[in-house]
């Protein structure tokens, strides 16, 4: 696939908003200025970016919470991400949900997650189906991680997927753990994404710190789903380079495999393609990272002077 | 105009209705195509609205409520029939944790129907006759009805149907084809949701019932009329969202009240109805709030079990004697 430097400067730009926003949040959490639970996506940049850049506009999407650049390239504005965070009334839930859960905007083809994962797999299911029902030419992509693949539900939704032959993308993010599980507590096999055939549709594997490989992947998995030709399960091979949560130390993580991990990081080997085409050098990346800085400054001001919710609304919005 | 017909022929007479009106609605469920459904509550509306429709679906609840929010955020009507109420715990996540909370968290919200057949008395032992109807209705974001009547059965779907919000309708199993009643058709017979209905007008005591055991009380008050006692019977509906000033109305008219349901008593919405009478109309109150619903124990199967089990008329006028008494 040969891309444009133009789409490559995209996906870079996206990559790098959602990598700074990751590292600053955290900060913003140690100022106290984000309160409660945190997620990190570092090292899963390649996967929300990849997959959400291959979406039509029309698609429709359901991230998880590693998936921060996906929610960042269907156009959820860092403004509102970080106001989100702060749980301010110009957040993107309004102050009602926690950290990037609940995320959702229809008019941005989002749907928000709960925390019972996998529940956006049958909802993505469930968008796919009415998409192949209306006949729209339209894609329902979804994510979820390699612990949530040990649910029942996710045996529920894959097979609804075949026997209804929906078209909709599967990307299982297989990060190595689930909270403290290992891979090797969660199932007895090597690939998550082998399970597809058992269903009745294609799976594959990819490495989802290759930037390439999963917009590869996504872009050919959306192509046949438009073409009616059904699901597909796309297993990005990753590691979660952060705790669980922000105030998980990952004590149980060995060393070595972060190590590891580390020398396979998604952006640097971006940004290696993209210095070895020509298309990027010191100058030009410190120019981005100075503009991504100063958008997430903006962001940032944003949200701390956006109120809080009216404590009198808190009933306000449970019904239509 | 009016039809006779029973409380199934309202249901399908409802789905129908709505499907030949809006294109979106389409139901989905398990046998409910093809077979027409384990009550045969769908029966013919394959052949009249097809596959795409009325959809046969694999056995999956959790997934099946998933998958109807998801067609509901791309602007379809999804009516689920989960085969017997008792298995509604397996779509049970789907329901409170996702569908629920959705319009609260970021205002999408989800117009999905959650068609459970209910109840007990069938001799269909613990897991083909619960009334699950307290989960929900502790619900936030939930709205859960239950007619009691052909008219309100076609009445409430068709309303539930129009609802934006997700809606659990626990229709009675004990009710499909042993009551038939007159209905109206077309739009005279649409029940707003949330309003409750005298069935019987009465000065000495209320009854506050929904269900079947509306016609339970209704065959107590009978039975106490001869007794020189006049019962009124309210026929709540809808239990979320609850009407509230009927409530207080009928309290304040016949100071004497007896909650009745066939749900186990347990925290129930019977314990809720009895708060909300205690907190605000107390002062009217000329004896106990009493209830008459089922022990705190599974169904049981066994005839004399589920009988002893189950509310009914007698119990229903025992209790009633006893606080007309006080
Ligand atoms: C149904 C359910 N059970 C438990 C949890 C608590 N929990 C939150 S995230 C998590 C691990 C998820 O692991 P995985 O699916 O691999 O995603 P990852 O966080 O690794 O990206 C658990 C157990 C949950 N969110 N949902
Ligand atoms: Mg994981």
């Amino acid at each position: 696939m040969e891309l444009s430097s133009e789409f490559l400067a995209q996906a870079h730009y996206w990559m790098r908003l959602a990598r700074t926003l990751d590292d600053r949040a955290i900060v913003m959490h140690k100022q106290g200025k984000i309160v409660g639970g945190m997620f990190s996506q570092l090292g899963h940049e390649a996967i929300s970016v990849g997959a959400a850049l291959a979406l039509g506009p029309d698609d429709v999407i359901a991230p998880m919470h590693r998936d921060l650049g996906a929610y960042l390239v269907r156009g959820i504005t860092p403004r509102r991400m970080v106001a989100q965070f702060f749980g301010r009334v110009t957040g993107v839930s309004r102050g009602r949900d926690a950290n990037i859960h609940g995320c959702g905007d229809l008019s941005l083809g989002i749907v928000g997650f709960v925390s019972m994962l996998p529940a956006s797999l049958p909802v993505t299911v469930g968008m796919a189906h009415g998409f192949k029902l209306k006949g729209e030419p339209r894609v329902a992509m979804t994510f979820f991680g390699d612990g949530s693949s040990s649910e029942g539900l996710t045996h529920e939704a894959m097979n609804w997927a075949a026997v209804f032959n929906v078209p909709a993308v599967l990307i299982v993010e297989n990060n190595q753990y689930a909270y403290s599980t290992p891979l090797e507590r969660q199932m007895c096999i090597e690939n998550i994404a082998d399970r597809a055939a058992n269903y009745g549709f294609p799976g594959v594997v990819v490495d989802g710190n290759d930037f390439f490989a999963v917009y590869q992947a996504a872009s050919e998995a959306v192509a046949r789903a438009r073409a009616g030709d059904g699901p597909t399960l796309i297993e990005c091979k990753t590691m979660r380079m952060r705790g669980h949560a922000i105030h998980d130390n990952m004590a149980y993580v060995p060393r070595d495999l972060l190590d590891e991990w580390t020398q396979r990081d998604p952006i640097a080997r971006f940004e290696q393609r993209l210095r070895e085409r020509g298309l990027l050098d010191d100058a030009k990346l410190s120019e981005l990272l100075v503009r991504i800085e100063a958008e997430i400054d903006d962001a940032e001001r944003f949200a701390d002077e956006s109120p809080y919710p009216d404590p009198a609304i808190v009933t306000e919005g449970v019904y239509r | 105009m009016m039809r006779e017909m029973t409380y199934l022929e309202a249901i399908r007479d409802a789905l129908a209705y709505e499907m030949r009106r809006d294109p979106r609605v389409l139901l989905m469920g398990e046998d409910i195509g093809v077979y027409g459904g384990a009550f045969k509550v769908t029966q013919g509306l394959l052949d009249e609205f097809g596959s795409e429709r009325v959809i046969d679906t694999p056995m999956a609840e959790l997934c099946m409520v998933g998958v109807a929010s998801g067609m509901a955020f791309v602007d379809l009507i999804p009516v689920v029939e989960i085969q017997f109420a008792d298995f509604i715990s397996n779509g049970f996540d789907s329901i409170v944790n996702f569908a629920a909370t959705n319009h609260y968290r970021w205002g999408a919200p989800v117009p999905i129907v959650v068609r459970a057949p209910s109840g007990g008395g069938l001799r269909s032992g613990p897991f083909h006759s619960q009334n699950p109807e307290a989960w929900f209705v502790h619900t936030p974001g939930l709205k859960v009805i239950i007619p009691a009547t052909p008219a309100d059965a076609r009445g409430l779907l068709i309303s539930a149907i129009r609802d934006p919000n997700p809606v659990i309708y626990l229709e009675s199993k004990y009710l499909y084809r042993s009551l038939r009643g007159s209905t109206p058709d077309g739009e005279d017979g649409v029940t707003p949701i949330g309003v409750a209905a005298i069935r019987r007008a009465g000065d000495d005591l209320s009854i506050i019932t929904y269900g079947p055991m509306v016609h339970e009380a209704l065959t107590a008050a009978e039975t106490l009329a001869k007794e020189g006692a006049s019962l009124e019977v309210l026929d709540l509906r809808s239990l979320k969202p609850l009407d509230v000033e009927a409530i207080l109305t009928t309290v304040a008219k016949t100071s004497k009240v007896l909650i009745v349901h066939e749900a186990n008593i347990m925290a129930s919405v019977g314990g809720e109805i009895a708060a909300l009478i205690a907190e605000h109309a107390f002062e009217h109150l000329d004896g106990p709030i009493m209830r008459v619903a089922a022990p705190d124990t599974p169904v049981p199967y066994s005839p004399p079990l589920e009988d002893a089990y189950r509310p009914d008329a007698t119990r229903i006028a025992a209790a009633a004697r006893e606080l007309l008494a006080y």
